[in-house]
């Protein structure tokens, strides 16, 4: 009897402690930071992308300058997802015809830094390369190597802003602050779209804290009825004038890919 | 062996409905030498072709692949610099994580800058440069297992490719005309020894490492003097057998890279180690632009005598700028000091892309002073500055 006496006046004190905890809900809600929230949006985002297991896409890179002299680059790209860590990827370089056959592999890691390695086709070599230079250009583009990388959760705090109408989609906007080492940027405005997480915008802002470069995703098809690709992303410099635009083409996601395919020595058979 | 790949190349075309992938280059190379020649008869400059046409054929899901790639050099004033090499022509097959490459091949080992001292698999092409980076393609069954513990590769090596050496006319050659005619081998086989190599390589981080064992016949040929036919004093090249060892590391610690290659070899005629290890530093957007300086700094030791290597006793430095720009310019200018002799050279790399599909190149080497006990003696009027311009496909 004493027990169950004692057993009852626990139950009520559990039952009044979640009670108390209900309540409050809403308010731990509204009390959710600007910092939990844009952290939430970027989780969303990654968990709407997980499973895509592996795709291969081609990549037409146009380099624009303000005279209006263009160069061209062909890469073909492999990604292959990774459990528990950053995405594995391939580029091989099809033009400028002097590069043909140079293959780089990517695995990216979240905060510690990426492993890379680059073949070298005409001395038949392959080399371990640092990934120190994130914020170098990529084959003198206005993209930046880590404007290419896998976008890991780690390698950035963020920041929610507001809700935005952007182009003909409803957007979160974040603000992203590079916690990795050696990047160019001290921060991001992202424009991710609500629906399928489509990074619609960015605005890169520089060392200085400058407005550098934006970068516009346009033409996102949706493929396995799933997983949201653009067909052309743009990044154009307002420092210095020029653009680059890269053209997606021929994307084939579970293609069947497995670890072997991105080893530093299957660089030397790329295709 | 050179049949069965034929036989896979013509099944390969008849089985797969891929189209046949071919580039290349050809290029014209204009090499001029300032100073008056050290030999009766060595040109002051020269003006070349080369051609060199790369096809590859796939099939079986890209399991299986044939590659063919040539190496051709019209040279109207050196007889021996007109040459034509077979780089690759081999079957790859792929079985899951084990490759099979059969036919020849070029392969390159090590990390370091300034000498390639593990890298013994091919034959160096001697009479293209003289930094060691081209090779004669060489026969070889090669088996690579990729596994979670590492990379290990088993070679086979048939046949042995003898050295080229440039005329009495060329630049860039040794004091005597060498007499290939009378090359001499230690082993009763030949230029027909079967050699074999393994190697084993992995990372930890970023720490890169390989292992390798080399068993057969030495690719650098030692000298001998002798006569030839008419009676003339020229040097004759010996071939010993060899066993090698040798390690690889590079680590990438920040902005720095260490390297390191060392080599146990040894001869019937005495063994002995060498070594050569340094570290690249990389400034990185120097002076907030996109050009990144690599600084290089190498040293170079040898077990044996003096005069035994080159790079016995040598210092290298050097400067890397990429400049990371549309033409994807880049420039490499190295020094090598020999801290005995006290020789000095300069060497200068630098290319750029023209448009979409050229390429120009550009070197200079300087034999700024040049010991009289020195092997690179025969080179101290050789200076030299070559431009080189290549329209890719």
């Amino acid at each position: 009897m004493k027990n169950n006496v004692y057993l009852s006046k626990q139950t009520n004190r559990f039952f009044i402690q979640w009670l108390i905890i209900l309540m409050c809900f809403p308010l731990v809600s509204l009390a959710q930071t600007a910092e939990e929230k844009g952290l939430k949006i970027a989780q969303d985002a990654k968990a709407y992308d997980k499973g895509f297991i592996d795709f291969t896409a081609n990549m037409l890179m146009t380099l624009n300058n303000k005279k209006g002299e263009t160069s061209s680059r062909k890469i073909r790209i492999k990604t292959l997802e990774v459990e528990g860590d950053g995405d594995k990827s391939m580029s091989i370089f099809d033009e400028p015809a002097d590069v043909k056959g140079t293959a780089m592999l990517t695995y990216s890691h979240g905060l510690d830094p990426d492993d890379q390695w680059l073949y070298l086709p005409a001395i038949k070599r392959v080399k371990r390369i640092s990934s120190r230079n994130k914020s170098g250009p990529f084959m003198g583009s206005e993209f930046a190597f880590e404007d290419l990388g896998s976008q890991e959760i780690e390698k950035y705090t963020y920041k929610y802003l507001r809700d935005e109408p952007c182009s003909d989609y409803e957007c979160y906007v974040i603000e992203r602050t590079p916690a990795y080492e050696y990047s160019g940027y001290t921060r991001q405005t992202v424009w991710v779209d609500k629906s399928g997480y489509r990074m619609i915008k960015a605005d890169f802002y520089d060392r200085k804290n400058e407005l550098l470069k934006t970068l516009e995703s346009t033409g996102y098809k949706q493929y396995l009825g799933h997983y949201w690709r653009p067909d052309k992303m743009e990044m154009v410099n307002h420092q210095n004038g020029k653009s680059t635009v890269l053209e997606w083409g021929k994307y084939t996601f579970k293609t069947g890919l497995t670890e072997s395919d991105f080893k530093s020595q299957t660089l030397k058979r790329a295709r | 062996m050179l049949k069965l790949v034929f036989l896979m190349l013509v099944s390969a075309l008849v089985q797969s409905a891929n189209a046949i992938d071919f580039s290349g280059n050809v290029a014209t190379e204009l090499q001029m030498f300032p100073s008056s020649a050290q030999f009766p008869q060595q040109f002051d400059e020269n003006l070349t072709l080369s051609f060199q046409p790369k096809f590859r054929q796939d099939w079986n899901e890209g399991n299986d692949e044939i590659t063919l790639e040539l190496f051709v050099r019209a040279d109207s004033r050196d007889e021996n610099r007109q040459h034509a090499d077979i780089r690759e022509l081999k079957w790859l097959h792929v079985s899951g994580s084990d490759e099979w490459r059969v036919g020849i091949n070029t392969i390159f080992w090590g990390v370091t800058e300034s000498q390639h001292l593990v890298d013994v698999i091919n034959q160096l092409d001697s009479l293209e440069g003289i930094d060691g980076e081209d090779k004669l393609g060489q026969p070889m069954i090669q088996y690579t297992t990729l596994q979670d513990w590492g990379n290990l590769h088993v070679f086979v090596l048939p046949g042995f490719r003898e050295a080229e050496f440039r005329s009495s006319e060329g630049r860039l050659r040794l004091p005597l005309a060498i007499d290939t005619s009378q090359t001499q081998f230690e082993s009763s086989d030949k230029e027909n020894h079967v050699d074999f190599a393994v190697r084993y390589n992995h990372y930890i981080g970023e720490t890169e490492f390989g292992f390798s064992i080399f068993d057969g016949t030495n690719r650098d040929a030692e000298f001998s003097t002798g006569l030839n036919d008419s009676g003339q004093p020229v040097l004759i090249p010996l071939y010993r057998q060899m066993t090698q060892y040798g390690l690889d590391l590079q680590s990438i610690v920040g902005d720095w890279t260490w390297k390191l290659e060392a080599i146990h070899r040894s001869l019937d005629s005495g063994s002995f180690n060498a070594a050569t290890a340094g570290f690249e530093y990389t400034f990185y957007s120097i002076l907030d632009s996109a050009v990144d300086m690599g600084t290089l700094l190498e040293y170079s030791w040898d077990s044996r005598e003096l005069n035994a290597g080159v790079f016995d006793r040598d210092l290298f430095g050097g400067f890397r700028f990429a400049f990371n720009d549309v033409q994807s310019s880049e420039i490499l200018a190295g020094f090598v000091f020999d801290t005995e002799k006290h020789s000095q050279s300069m060497r200068v790399e630098a290319s750029r892309r023209l448009g979409e599909s050229w390429k120009l190149t550009g070197e200079l080497q300087v034999f700024s002073h040049v010991d009289a006990n020195d092997p690179l003696l025969a080179f101290a009027q050789d200076d030299y500055v070559l431009l080189e311009l290549a329209r890719y496909f």
